[in-house]
């Protein structure tokens, strides 16, 4: 029963990646990353359940918390970055 | 027996719809329309699956850590993508026009 | 069923690596390592390993990507064109020999989980009999460790301490020492404006720090212990520096605070074996530190991998400020 999700979600992985990969603007690869991050959360789940092992969902939550950070991280470092060169265009700073 | 059936209808149906965020994710045109396929199942499909899982073991301590990393993923998605989509939106990403060419 | 899921993980992986040397942007580089380290952690995790799947995705997915983040910050965007196309013949001829000869040795290798495998016949029995009868906690890891080869833990415990020395003496504000100056930082965070993540940042983020009290204490019980609560509670405090400004987090938690809790930590742990020499006992022999050798070795279990947290945690955001707090 696990191994129909745990296929689902392992495509979605993939196609993630594919977007990661692809995507033009680094928007695209930020929104590939986070997606990428909450299926990771969801097979640690579906895989916990599978091996019987249910203590490690302690695992799946540290994970949700650290894919928050990091995509609130990226964003405040690419807008930092834009504003800097900004700032050095307009001679300032 | 039918938490079992149950739970696989559940857990099924969210592998189906994370699926469709996936393919979501690829084949659409723009960032905004990709966003929204992503994370309208980034909330969907976690609460399907891990429902699902949850029917697996009854009332017990995993099934409240289940809803706890249900209630996190819930709170911190709909967040992330408003900073996303408001990062890409200041910095000047503007949605792609639809063809409106013929007629 | 191993091997599908290490069938897809292990591509993903090939294909994220091959991405991140290709990729001449160096941001998209960065978002593709923390998918690299997404990927380490759930390969660690079907392989059964939980204490170092939760370590990578704690320490890889999340600080690393921050600090390469904050040293982005610093360089510029792309990456420099090297002259690539001399001796590309020479690389990759040497590259596919290291591959084949590797491949073929991998034959030789016994299967994942076979108990007859050399891994798990010398000191792995010892260790998994023993751990009941000498220190009585449910997660074998944890015993190794921080018991029986607390040394080595020592050992990593300074090296961490050191990692943090040689980020501050590098990065440090040469006109005010070695430690960033308290001041506001000229541009601040562009995510202050914004009402909706700073809320819901600021409910989350004494989950957080909670979260990682849990991790660091459970450690005995289940997947956890000093290093991966470390990361986490490091990771909290990063969250607040990102909703509020570096300057905020810098008045919450102070460097010399931090110094002192990297620097305290270390030698909390230092000081237990000292204390276990003072005993009557050798170096980092905890059953001399109760009545009860059990008793003992469990108590000195939680004081060391409490010195670890504490340093994981001084150290990580030590650097982290290095990095923020430079040239603003």
């Amino acid at each position: 029963m696990y191994v129909v999700v745990s296929f689902a979600i392992l495509l979605t992985m993939c196609m993630a990646l594919a977007r990661a990969l692809l995507g033009p603007t680094v928007y695209d690869r930020v929104l590939a990353v986070n997606m990428f991050g909450t299926k990771t959360v969801l097979l640690l789940a579906v895989i916990a359940f599978f091996y019987g092992r249910t203590d490690f969902l302690d695992l799946a939550l540290a994970y949700a918390l650290i894919n928050f950070i990091g995509v609130l991280a990226v964003l405040v470092f690419i807008q930092s970055s834009r504003d800097r060169s900004a700032a050095k265009v307009r001679g300032d700073g | 027996m039918v938490i079992d059936a149950l739970s696989w209808l559940l857990l099924t149906s969210g592998g189906l719809f994370v699926l469709i965020g996936g393919i979501g994710a690829l084949r659409m045109p723009d960032l905004y329309t990709r966003m929204h396929a992503s994370s309208l199942t980034d909330s969907l499909g976690p609460m399907l699956v891990l429902g699902g899982l949850a029917l697996q073991t009854g009332l017990s301590l995993e099934t409240l850590k289940l809803l706890i990393i249900l209630l996190f993923m819930l709170i911190t998605g709909p967040t992330a993508t408003y900073a996303l989509g408001n990062a890409a939106a200041v910095s000047g990403l503007t949605p792609a026009a639809p063809d409106l060419e013929d007629n | 069923m191993l091997v599908i899921f290490s069938l897809f993980l292990l591509s993903m992986l090939v294909v994220t690596a091959i991405a991140i040397i290709r990729s001449e942007d160096l941001f998209s580089a960065v978002m593709l390592s923390g998918i690299f380290s997404l990927l380490m952690a759930l390969n660690f995790f079907v392989l059964d390993a939980a204490d170092v799947a939760l370590t990578e995705a704690a320490v890889g997915a999340g600080i690393s990507t921050v600090l390469l983040l904050g040293a982005l910050a610093l360089v510029p965007n792309r990456e420099r064109n090297s002259r690539r196309k001399r001796y590309t013949f020479v690389y990759l001829t040497t590259l596919s020999a290291i591959v084949l000869a590797i491949s073929y040795a991998s034959f030789d290798q016994p299967r994942v989980g076979d108990p007859a495998a050399p891994v798990h016949q010398h000191v792995a029995p010892w260790y998994l009999e023993k751990t009941p009868e000498l220190i009585d906690i449910p997660n074998v890891v944890t015993a190794v460790l921080a018991s029986f080869r607390g040394f080595d833990t020592l050992g990593e415990v300074y090296v961490v301490l050191t990692a943090g020395i040689g980020v501050l003496f590098i990065l440090g504000n040469s006109r005010t020492g070695v430690l960033p100056r308290r001041r506001e930082p000229k541009l601040t965070s562009s995510l202050k404006n914004h009402l909706i993540p700073r809320v819901v940042g600021r409910m989350l983020i004494p989950f957080i720090i909670l979260f990682g009290l849990y991790v660091q204490f459970h450690g005995e019980y289940g997947p956890g212990g000093g290093f991966q609560a470390g990361a986490i509670v490091a990771a909290g405090i990063i969250l607040y520096a990102l909703l509020e400004g570096e300057g905020a987090a810098l008045r919450v938690l102070s460097p010399y605070v931090l110094v002192g809790l990297a620097v305290g930590g270390a030698l909390l742990y230092l000081g237990v074996g000292i204390a276990c020499m003072l005993l009557g006992g050798a170096f980092l022999d905890y059953s001399v530190l109760a009545a009860d050798p059990v008793k003992g070795q469990q108590m000195g279990i939680i004081v060391i991998e409490l010195g670890v947290g504490l340093a994981v945690t001084g150290t990580l955001l030590s650097i982290f400020h290095a990095f923020a707090a430079r040239d603003q």
